[in-house]
């Protein structure tokens, strides 16, 4: 256990130390005030409209943020080097990994918390309403943030930093198509089509699932039993691709 | 007993498109490092020291063979507690300052927060870095980031050492120091198990070398017993009262001769024919001045025996 925690430490200070974070963070909360001169902009609905930018906000610089930095985690570390001297110490492969993930989780969620504290100052400031559903919708953010990096993980196992980071991103992409998917599934008459759609829809993450902005920013509140449902998805799906992650990295050569 | 145990060790790298293709970095390779030596391990670039190091720590598995670091396998990760490793021209994470990343290391190694203070001040002093204690390691020189890497791989006090061409991009005073820590350590009882291509550095200070060609060992030994008597020996002899150059039966014996002056120089391949030539300078009339023999360096005997397997491919 002790191990995974030293890596994980030095994961999120590594992180604290890359330009990437406060670019980010700096652009989201730009982001967040735009939305609010957007919300005045408009004569209608000014409140919705705040909400729903500021949570996309929210959401995009968290993939990217799960993206970029989680496909660097591995590949960094052998590119560079550094997994000589870290492999050469007495902690176990699988260890490694969990460390580099956890620490990657810590700094989105420190990230996370800095751009919800930016956004709900912003609905303050502008007397908008600030009701449970928008924490909600933050808490399956931050779940999909914990699949995507987890994506981002295992591609980073066995392919280069670019292939990794287009990986994921093209299964974030379809991951909140599914429905569409299974939409042509049902639709075509092309047994091929109908077989490669339909296993893809099985084979991606249903990102939908943790979608609940648009309900979130009319402020309607979702059942504790499906947010229940909806992360366990989220986070069974995460830890597949660990551990998918984990098996590849013990074959290794380095 | 022996701190590294290695049997008919053999790696294979795939290669080409499809990896039929198999490139063979280490063919059968046999040694053993006793506990408590300096072992140097000696090779031309591609030689397959640094793969033995990796299987050695478990960062790559052999095709085939045996090996055993500490009576443990090869990748056992208990065993890393006790071992400490620099890699070959080493890269650190660039964000961390030297006091830092020595911290980072010894928690890794299950150090208790007060025994990781001790060592990183310790050895932070020992490789002289005291004073770059809280610069960043991508402001550090390359000689300093070689002593940062040392004091890495020693900060838990490991019983053996495996240092991976240590003294390479060192000027000499590095070298000196580096030297200088791995003879300390053997002073206090640990194995160190280094891998150059300096060769008068592990003359210097090994108690033991192998020499390694194409993966394979093609000798191993003490130095002295290594570089024996008559195995590439030249004798050199010094004489006045007479030009060797113009003595046709001299000009034969000699490999080499250069006069100076009164002094007439001349170089002998072997002790063989020594009495030959001490004869015939007395008969034309000289004086003999001196007679050294040089015994063959380590250097010779690598070069032989990498040309020697390059002429076996």
């Amino acid at each position: 256990m002790w191990p995974i925690v030293v890596i994980a430490l030095n994961t999120f200070r590594e992180n604290l130390r890359d330009k990437i974070l406060y670019n980010l963070l700096f652009f989201a909360l730009l982001l967040i005030a735009a939305s609010v001169l957007l919300g005045n902009l408009t004569i209608a609905e000014q409140n919705k409209i705040m909400t729903d930018m500021g949570l996309a906000v929210i959401n995009l610089v968290g993939v990217l943020l799960a993206i970029f930095v989680g496909i660097g985690l591995v590949s960094k570390e052998l590119d560079r080097r550094t997994i000589y001297t870290i492999m050469a110490r007495p902690l176990s492969r699988v260890q490694f990994i969990l460390g580099k993930y956890v620490g990657l989780t810590l700094t989105l969620m420190v990230n996370l918390s800095i751009m919800l504290v930016g956004f709900l100052a912003a609905l303050w400031i502008n007397r908008a309403p600030i009701h449970a559903a928008l924490l909600q919708a933050i808490g399956l953010v931050f779940i999909e943030l914990l699949l995507v990096t987890a994506l981002a993980l295992m591609f980073s196992t066995f392919s280069s930093s670019t292939l990794s980071a287009m990986m994921t991103l093209g299964l974030y992409v379809i991951g909140h198509l599914t429905a569409d998917l299974k939409g042509i599934a049902e639709k075509t008459n092309s047994e091929g089509i109908k077989a490669v759609m339909t296993g893809l829809y099985y084979l991606c993450p249903n990102l939908e699932m943790l979608n609940m902005k648009g309900q979130a920013a009319a402020g309607l509140t979702v059942a504790p039993s499906y947010l229940l449902i909806a992360s366990a998805y989220g986070l069974l799906y995460a830890a597949l691709a660990i551990t998918i992650a984990c098996v590849i990295f013990q074959r290794r050569d380095f | 007993m022996d701190a590294v145990r290695v049997e008919g060790l053999t790696k294979q790298f795939r290669s080409g498109w499809l990896g039929h293709a198999t490139v063979t970095a280490l063919d059968g390779l046999s040694l053993s490092v006793r506990k408590g030596e300096i072992y140097g391990f000696l090779g031309p670039n591609g030689a397959g020291k640094t793969t033995t190091f990796k299987i050695l720590l478990g960062l790559m598995r052999p095709t085939g063979g045996r090996a055993e670091i500490l009576g443990r396998p090869a990748g056992d990760v208990e065993v890393r507690a006790r071992v400490g490793f620099l890699p070959e021209a080493p890269y650190f994470y660039d964000y961390l300052t030297a006091e830092e990343f020595l911290t980072f290391y010894g928690q890794l190694a299950g150090l208790a927060k007060a025994e990781v203070a001790k060592r990183v001040e310790r050895l932070l002093e020992m490789v002289g870095l005291t004073e770059a204690r809280h610069r960043q390691l991508r402001k550090l020189s390359r000689g300093m980031l070689q002593r940062v890497g040392l004091a890495q791989a020693l900060i838990h006090d490991p019983e053996l050492v495996l240092l991976d061409e240590p003294m390479s991009g060192l000027d000499p005073g590095g070298r000196i120091q580096i030297r200088n820590i791995i003879l300390g350590l053997r002073d206090q009882g640990k194995t160190v198990f280094f891998s150059s291509h300096i060769i008068p550095d592990v003359e210097m200070i090994c108690d033991r070398v192998g020499i390694v060609v194409r993966g394979k060992l093609v000798a191993s030994g003490r130095v002295e017993e290594l570089i024996k008597p008559g195995h590439t020996q030249s004798i050199e002899v010094i004489c006045q009262g007479i030009k060797a150059d113009d003595i046709p039966a001299i000009r034969s014996l000699a490999s080499r001769i250069v006069q100076r002056e009164r002094n007439c120089l001349m170089i002998l391949p072997g002790v063989e024919r020594l009495d030959d030539l001490l004869g015939m300078i007395k008969a034309h009339g000289g004086t003999l001045v001196a007679v050294t023999p040089y015994k063959g360096s380590l250097e010779e005997l690598f070069l032989q025996q990498a040309s020697e397997s390059d002429r076996k491919v």
